[in-house]
């Protein structure tokens, strides 16, 4: 092993960034985070199937077309409104998996558990991944169960990963966006970010916020039946929220996105806690929602759809996409004044007054 | 959303623009003290739809970019110690000091906390008496009250584990500094409204007649900032000087008496430096003598802490409204929010970092 090329040691034109250690920002779906994907991961891993940079691979065997992905979750609390680590641990790989179009059907599960935490609490998790998977109909057919010491590891950890089979001949994918295409979300953006943030930091409001944990792969097969190639990309506003994707769509397909402020729907209550802890909801997470980018002639009825769906109630057309900006997401804001949507360094930070 | 909704209205806006456009006759430079209006200017545009007459500079107003290095490292100091919990609102995590931040101490093992209010932390100190507790005690006169309850609360409960890194600034001396610079431009102030509603207005109505310039007492929403404009452009084109209200939904002339109260059985006014600007006398407020053992300046033995700013950086020179962020060599290229080379860039309030999140393409304006 005298080739083996060391990080520490490459002359790569751009350092891999200014920071020796690992920060909390590095896995914030931000900036900071995008930077060490692509400087360290895409770097040593480099293959077109990884640098195409979906939420998934899409793989061929013997002329099926399959999508492979995985995600980890280390959510706190493991139990809030809304949901639980297990029910996001199996929503959100079927859902990373469904966002290329295809058909999830199996998953695995790896648990890393810390010494000492609560089999009674283990098993409601089991459970509600059990119900989640059996919902969203995959199979968990893998797994893997790790131990570690006390105070080595936070309760629980749970990774993911899943397989779904292609079934069209489409190519939806964040590179894919084109002009005259136009954005659709399924609802409601920030509720998952808050119901977290509200638990964590023992916010009470008037009515309390619920995460939106949904697995989209029914609403996904009714948007592919609906749009057929008119879909043109498709991406779950996870960490970073809205505003993560709608950057990575308009940097991977060197487009323009327009919003209009006041489009993307918002639940009163998660508007006023993002209010008062000074946080943009553009930014905050979600664990059911996604937006669709469809050229326009097939627009109308893919919303159609989307709203007759019931994780889709309260779906909305949130901008359009144009060419002038390659990679800038833009806003007309309320007043009609423009402005930039960035994507962030790191997490939002509360702010101090 | 009620008590929102309304202030964001993009009709009465409107209206309020086309007044602005039709009164307005001369050149005038307006400052709006407060980072959080540049930054609801910036996010709203406002700034874009003004007449091309009308100049708005950006204030001082931001606590994150005038707390001095110093200050942030003396922080960092702090933090880095083994028997100390280090406290603060989160938008101080990232400011850089002379060589780290404090979300880099805290991934090096310091135990470093974001809270939501200053009590929060000293819960933190009743629940572990066998740590220090520190909190960053960052801000204008807006969160004074907070950081002063708290360390009346830890002094009445015995709590001597609790103490506060005290970086206070006051608005009204740093106004004055302006304007009695030579350089000064302003010609008009929006008075930062958060600061009002616990200090009131009176203590604006000597600077507005001495120096001659109209302020207004302006809020956050763009109906607030739209009307503040408003409300400073009618004085000025008619030559008047007064101190007017246009946050009175919170705003009182006496400001929040009990608040005011708490603030000087706690803190005394003194000297503070700015950073990016110098030392303006009488500018801060830093302890009462009788509450020392809950001062971090002194709790700690922290010896001599003098920094020097990148040379690079013009942040006192844009706190001052001399230039604005896209007009320094620096803004965007060598110095972005990723990689900020002054606290500008950092807060999401600082002047620099509105420009670069907002508008760095300056026109960002698509083909309708």
């Amino acid at each position: 092993m005298t080739n083996v090329i060391k990080p520490e040691n490459m002359s790569c034109p751009l350092p891999i960034s200014n920071y020796d250690t690992v920060q909390l920002s590095h896995g914030s779906g931000g900036k900071m985070m995008n930077d060490l994907i692509s400087k360290l991961f895409l770097w040593a891993f480099d293959n077109p199937l990884l640098n195409k940079k979906d939420d998934q691979a899409i793989i061929e065997m013997n002329g099926q077309k399959m999508a492979f992905s995985t995600d980890s979750f280390v959510v706190d609390p493991l139990f809030f409104p809304g949901g639980d680590i297990g029910e996001l641990a199996v929503n959100g790989t079927v859902n990373d998996v469904s966002m290329s179009g295809a058909r999830p059907l199996f998953l695995s599960a790896g648990f890393i558990i810390e010494e000492g935490f609560s089999m009674k609490e283990l098993q409601r998790v089991v459970e509600s991944m059990r119900d989640a998977a059996r919902q969203a109909g995959v199979m968990i057919v893998t797994g893997d169960t790790k131990v570690v010491n006390k105070g080595k590891g936070d309760k629980l950890f749970i990774n993911t990963a899943g397989i779904g089979i292609i079934e069209h001949d489409f190519s939806i994918g964040s590179s894919n966006l084109q002009a005259d295409d136009v954005l659709i979300i399924n609802g409601t953006i920030a509720d998952h970010g808050m119901a977290i943030m509200s638990q964590r930091e023992g916010l009470a409001f008037e009515a309390p916020i619920k995460s939106d944990t949904a697995a989209l792969n029914g609403l996904i097969e009714k948007i592919i039946k609906s749009g057929g190639q008119d879909v043109h990309a498709m991406r779950d506003a996870t960490r970073g929220g809205v505003a993560a994707i709608l950057n990575e769509f308009a940097e991977d397909s060197a487009i323009t996105i327009r919003l209009k402020e006041g489009l993307i729907p918002i639940n009163d209550p998660v508007k006023g806690a993002c209010e008062i802890m000074g946080l943009d909801p553009l930014y905050v997470a979600n664990e059911g929602k996604m937006v669709v980018s469809v050229a326009r002639k097939s627009a109308e009825k893919v919303f159609e759809v989307m709203k007759a769906d019931p994780l889709g109630k309260e779906s909305a057309i949130i901008g359009d996409v144009v060419l002038d900006k390659p990679g800038m997401v833009t806003m007309q804001t309320r007043i009609g004044a423009w402005r930039i949507v960035d994507m962030l360094v790191g997490e939002q930070l509360p702010r101090i007054c | 959303m009620k008590y929102l909704d309304e202030y964001r209205n993009p009709d009465i806006v409107k209206k309020m623009f086309e007044e602005i456009h039709a009164i307005t006759t001369k050149p005038w430079v307006i400052m709006e003290i407060c980072g959080g209006q540049t930054h609801s200017i910036m996010k709203n545009g406002i700034d874009q739809l003004l007449p091309d007459k009308i100049e708005l500079v950006h204030g001082p107003g931001c606590p994150v970019c005038v707390t001095p290095l110093e200050q942030i490292d003396k922080a960092l100091d702090i933090a880095s110690r083994p028997d100390v919990i280090f406290t603060s609102f989160g938008d101080m995590l990232r400011v850089p000091g002379s060589s780290k931040d404090l979300f880099m101490v805290k991934s090096e093992g310091a135990d470093v906390r974001i809270v939501y209010s200053t009590l929060d932390a000293v819960k933190i100190a009743r629940e572990n008496p066998d740590k220090k507790v520190v909190f960053f005690a960052v801000g204008f006169e807006t969160t004074a009250p907070n950081n002063a309850m708290a360390v009346w609360q830890a002094h009445r409960e015995g709590l001597t584990n609790f103490s506060i890194l005290v970086s206070h600034v006051l608005v009204p001396p740093a106004m004055e500094a302006l304007l009695s610079s030579p350089q000064n431009r302003v010609q008009g102030y929006l008075a930062a409204g958060h600061v009002c509603t616990i200090m009131g207005w009176e203590e604006y109505i000597p600077i507005a007649a001495k120096y001659k310039v109209p302020i207004t007492v302006t809020g956050f929403e763009p109906m607030d900032i739209v009307e503040g404009i408003l409300l400073t452009v009618h004085q000025l084109e008619k030559g008047t000087h007064k101190v007017e209200n246009q946050y009175a939904r919170l705003v009182k002339k006496e400001g929040n008496l009990p608040a005011r109260d708490l603030i000087n059985k706690i803190f005394q006014v003194s000297d503070r430096k700015w950073r990016g600007i110098g030392e303006i006398p009488l500018s801060g407020f830093s302890l009462r003598p009788e509450f020392e053992n809950h001062d971090a300046d002194k709790v700690f033995d922290l010896g001599e802490i003098k920094v020097d700013e990148p040379p690079e950086c013009i942040s006192g020179i844009i706190l001052q409204g001399l230039k604005k962020p896209h007009e320094c060599p620096a803004f965007g290229k060598k110095c972005t929010p990723q990689n900020p080379l002054g606290a500008t860039m950092v807060s999401s309030e600082g002047a620099c970092a509105a420009y670069y999140a907002y508008h760095r393409f300056e026109k960002t304006k698509s083909e309708e």
